[in-house]
């Protein structure tokens, strides 16, 4: 899932284009996150409340986006399901940054042993399919909400430390950097306060590459049933239990399955906007 | 040649390592296998039986040599959940030997569907001089990479399934019984692994021509009279793929790890939907073996891919 590295067209004008991106994706996160945010602490109809003569209800004004087959408000569990998501995921990619960017710190500017064997073990993971690595992480600690952040939480990790050690490689021998050497600054004061500012550039963008990684594997594991557990709504399990009403109630299916799109989709503009604005 | 040879050691050393660590894994956490088969109310007496049959009394690091070797003889195990009749418990190779060609031609044709569309797409994207056509390829694949690939399952599966009666969704024909049938039904889930793939292939081949387009060879080639056509398919294609090999390698673990979940969408029986079932019912000698199957052929497609950059590049060889 990691997005290559694409550089930028020749043609285009850029700083009008960059401000594009930046709206749009700001406009599409702010929507879905704070409809998200809000889904987590009040929601139109309750989330978990059936009622059976509204079952396969296609969208109307009461439900925007219908309801499903225990007659629950769509509309209202996409709320819940988008802040579940977006919460796991913005923990899981502050957990593993954090992680990463510590690891890679410290290898990308002493080097020595301790380089050789993060290194060695992150090229090695950084080939598998997350996922994948995600479903035998789940193997090993068992389903749950808590095993679900921290097995994603590890899994991503890798990709952070190679780009943040790639940084600090660079910046280790900037003249700015040696200056500081110079002048007696404490080790950890120049990795961190004066290497980390500089490479926020690049890490936010890699923060919000992140964030779509981590949406689409919680989507994907709730959709496979080893993430978030039903009747607690999240985009990934009602797409799953929709599967099943396609042909009675294809709304059912397109409602959470859009809405990881408008998620992926506004956190990518976002990121492709900062990084060709440069912020 | 002695490169080959250090890679093939590293190769060796990996599944090593992998299959050590999963195995070990498997031995820390907590649960009794034993109580899990035969539940609580199991006699002591069936518990040490079926204990001493798995070979479950000797340490944990006897255990794992002595499954390695028998792995490497062929003898892939007993799964704890699944049993061939009352008494026999159910090989891993049997249970794994008729869904694994399921899995690889779902790979394939998901590849082949990639090769095929991404490459003249890139190509036509990176030609293209009208900027309408550029900002529709921009939006369109963009949008195309935002979508799961389980998402884009289920539209499949509404729009050409149950609107337009091209295939019978959640069926599924044997490819012992009609192979073509088989290929039929292998098409629409192949295409829903493939489309964010062609996505973002045509996107990275695009900006790898781009790039190309501007070096100074290309100005040699129209300098010495080539026309454009043969300046972008003989000079600047060929070198824009090298990048494109790389980022193939990686697409093709992206695969196997799509066809997981678009297993699970389709209903089609391959290791994906086994490795999922099995992870949830903890039936670990199934999961390890899945495991080092796909690690291999993880490291393995990376090792072919490094291979074809020296063939397509010797420069590479020399340094």
């Amino acid at each position: 899932m990691d997005t290559p590295s694409v550089r930028p067209g020749p043609s285009a004008p850029r700083a009008r284009k960059a401000n594009l991106y930046l709206a749009a994706g700001l406009v599409m996160t702010g929507l879905a996150v704070s409809l998200g945010v809000l889904g987590l602490f009040w929601t139109p109809y309750s989330t978990t409340a059936m009622s059976v003569p509204d079952r396969f209800a296609p969208p109307s004004l009461a439900h925007p986006f219908g309801t499903d087959n225990f007659g629950r408000d769509i509309f209202s569990r996409v709320m819940q399901g988008m802040g579940t998501t977006v919460c796991i995921s913005v923990l899981v990619v502050l957990a593993s940054a954090a992680a990463g960017v510590l690891l890679g710190a410290f290898t990308g500017y002493f080097g020595g042993l301790l380089d050789e064997v993060v290194m060695r073990f992150t090229d090695a993971v950084n080939g598998f399919p997350s996922i994948l690595l995600a479903l035998v992480m789940i193997s090993l600690l068992g389903n749950g909400r808590q095993n679900l952040i921290l097995s994603l939480s590890i899994v991503f990790v890798p990709s952070y430390v190679r780009i943040v050690r790639s940084e600090y490689l660079r910046l280790r021998d900037a003249d700015y950097i040696c200056r500081a050497r110079l002048m007696g600054v404490n080790r950890l004061r120049v990795l961190f306060v004066h290497i980390l500012p500089n490479i926020l550039p690049v890490l936010s963008v890699s923060l919000l590459i992140g964030l779509n990684n981590a949406i689409l594997a919680e989507s994907g594991m709730s959709y496979l049933g080893i993430g978030i557990q039903p009747p607690e709504a999240s985009l990934g399990n009602m797409l799953s239990d929709a599967q099943g009403y396609l042909q009675a109630a294809p709304w059912y299916a397109l409602a959470p399955g859009l809405s990881i799109v408008w998620l992926v989709l506004g956190f990518s503009l976002f990121g492709e906007g900062i990084r060709r604005g440069g912020v | 040649m002695r490169y080959f040879a250090k890679k093939i050691l590293t190769l060796i050393m990996t599944l090593f390592l992998v299959s050590a660590a999963a195995f070990l894994a498997f031995q820390v956490i907590p649960g009794d296998v034993v109580t899990s088969i035969l539940g609580t109310e199991a006699t002591p007496e069936r518990e040490e039986q079926l204990r001493e049959q798995l070979g479950l009394s000797k340490p944990p690091v006897i255990r794992y040599f002595s499954w390695a070797a028998d792995v490497l003889r062929g003898d892939l195990g007993v799964s704890y959940r699944y049993s061939k009749n009352m008494t026999e418990m159910m090989p891993v190779a049997e249970l794994i030997g008729d869904k694994l060609p399921v899995t690889l031609y779902l790979a394939a044709l998901s590849l082949a569907f990639i090769l095929v569309f991404s490459i003249p797409l890139g190509v036509i994207w990176a030609k293209s001089r009208s900027r309408l056509l550029d900002a529709f390829f921009g939006v369109t694949t963009q949008a195309a990479m935002a979508l799961p690939s389980f998402f884009l399952g289920i539209l499949v599966t509404y729009v050409c399934g149950i609107v337009l009666h091209l295939f019978a969704p959640g069926g599924y024909v044997s490819y012992q019984k009609d192979f073509w049938g088989f290929l039929r039904y292998l098409l629409f889930p192949a295409l829903s692994v493939a489309i964010p793939k062609i996505a973002m292939t045509a996107r990275f081949l695009r900006n790898a021509l781009l790039t190309e387009l501007s070096a100074d060879y290309v100005r040699t080639a129209y300098g010495k009279g080539c026309t454009g056509r043969r300046v972008m398919y003989c000079h600047v294609l060929r070198n824009a793929l090298m990048p494109v090999l790389t980022f193939l390698g990686m697409i093709i673990a992206e695969i196997v790890a799509g066809s997981i979940v678009i297993e699970q969408v389709f209903g089609l029986p391959g290791i994906g939907r086994l490795l999922v079932s099995s992870v949830s019912t903890r039936d670990f000698p199934v999961v390890e073996i899945l495991i080092l199957y796909i690690t291999f052929v993880v490291i393995f497609v990376y090792f072919l891919v490094d291979i074809l950059y020296r063939v397509v590049d010797p420069r590479i060889s020399e340094k």
